[in-house]
């Protein structure tokens, strides 16, 4: 039998439409969020290796490590 | 940290502008196909995201031989940004197919020799990144990945050609090539749709191009960020 009329299936064009428009907007979206979050670890990364490779640190590290228990030290002084 | 490519940006926008003139021609200057309605106007994305998601599997198994090859990770970082954006293409595509033929087949999904094999190449890539995830070695990692992508690789043509091959088992049509006289919701295409189609091609192919650029970047950028936990570690 032909189909005298176009049947109307505007409905799933604009479901399939939906559907590829919302998956690669989450899809920017998760890259767009992971690489701000990656920005964000490598400040904090490049901070924290700054800190801890800078000369002041080292001394601190050098005379901390020369110093046994010095916080044992004075509770007995009290005593 | 590297500075973002001021190439990237325009492709960026380039890929909006695409993407926008690839739905007006899709939906409004593309004729209304008479038997199935306004749903064949699905069809437009449908190939335009298959086309790219395929073409991106073969090019992540190329990246793959290439990583074996010169052992340069930065092949197999290639390798991942092809395989996620190709993977999320393709899930457009067979949600699009879905769609398409309920009010074509009168089903969501019936065991088509393509809709078959579209489905076990799309479940084979995302069982690459649970791969992936349970190797914590990176030379390893990339290894097991390239081959994985090379073999996964194959499951691309074959999806392609399994409605040419199988024609008497199919009800997909035959859109590029020859015609298939068991196919339902079969259509031809008159000049109109064949530049809303055309177009749609295009625009997915730089869609796919700036996407995967941004991902390779994501990746230098996650391997930069691992590199420095380690050295702030040690």
């Amino acid at each position: 039998m032909l189909l005298e009329t176009t049947p109307d299936t505007s409905a799933f064009m604009i479901a399939g439409y939906t559907v590829a428009f919302v998956v690669m907007g989450l899809y920017v979206a998760s890259l767009f969020i992971r690489n701000r979050n990656l920005d964000r670890d490598a400040e904090m990364l490049k901070t924290l290796f700054e800190a801890e490779s800078s000369p002041s640190s080292k001394k601190e590290a050098g005379k901390s490590a020369k110093k046994p228990a010095p916080k044992k030290k004075s509770v007995s002084k009290k005593k | 940290m590297q500075k973002r490519p001021i190439l990237l940006t325009m492709l960026d926008v380039v890929s909006v502008i695409m993407l926008a003139i690839s739905t007006y021609l899709a939906l409004f200057y593309a004729p209304t196909e008479l038997v199935m309605g306004d749903v064949q106007r699905v069809f437009y994305f449908h190939i335009g995201t298959a086309w790219t998601a395929l073409l991106g599997f073969i090019f992540a198994a190329g990246a793959g031989i290439t990583y074996l090859v010169t052992k340069d990770l930065r092949w197999d970082r290639v390798g991942v940004a092809a395989v996620e954006v190709s993977t999320v293409f393709f899930l457009i595509t067979i949600m699009l197919g879905s769609i398409w033929a309920y009010p074509a087949w009168n089903t969501w999904w019936t065991w088509d020799p393509r809709l078959t094999s579209a489905a076990i190449t799309e479940l084979i890539y995302a069982a690459y990144f649970m791969l992936r995830q349970g190797i914590d070695d990176v030379e390893k990692r990339a290894r097991f990945g390239a081959i994985y992508t090379i073999i996964g690789g194959i499951s691309a043509p074959l999806t392609f050609m399994s409605i040419r091959w199988a024609q008497s088992r199919t009800i997909h049509p035959v859109i590029i090539g020859a015609e298939n006289a068991t196919a339902k919701g079969d259509f031809s295409m008159t000049p109109d749709m064949l530049t809303a189609f055309l177009f749609a091609l295009l625009a997915f192919t730089i869609i796919f191009i700036d996407l995967l650029w941004n991902r390779i970047r994501l990746e230098s950028k996650q391997s930069e960020v691992d590199q420095l936990k380690m050295k702030v570690t040690n």
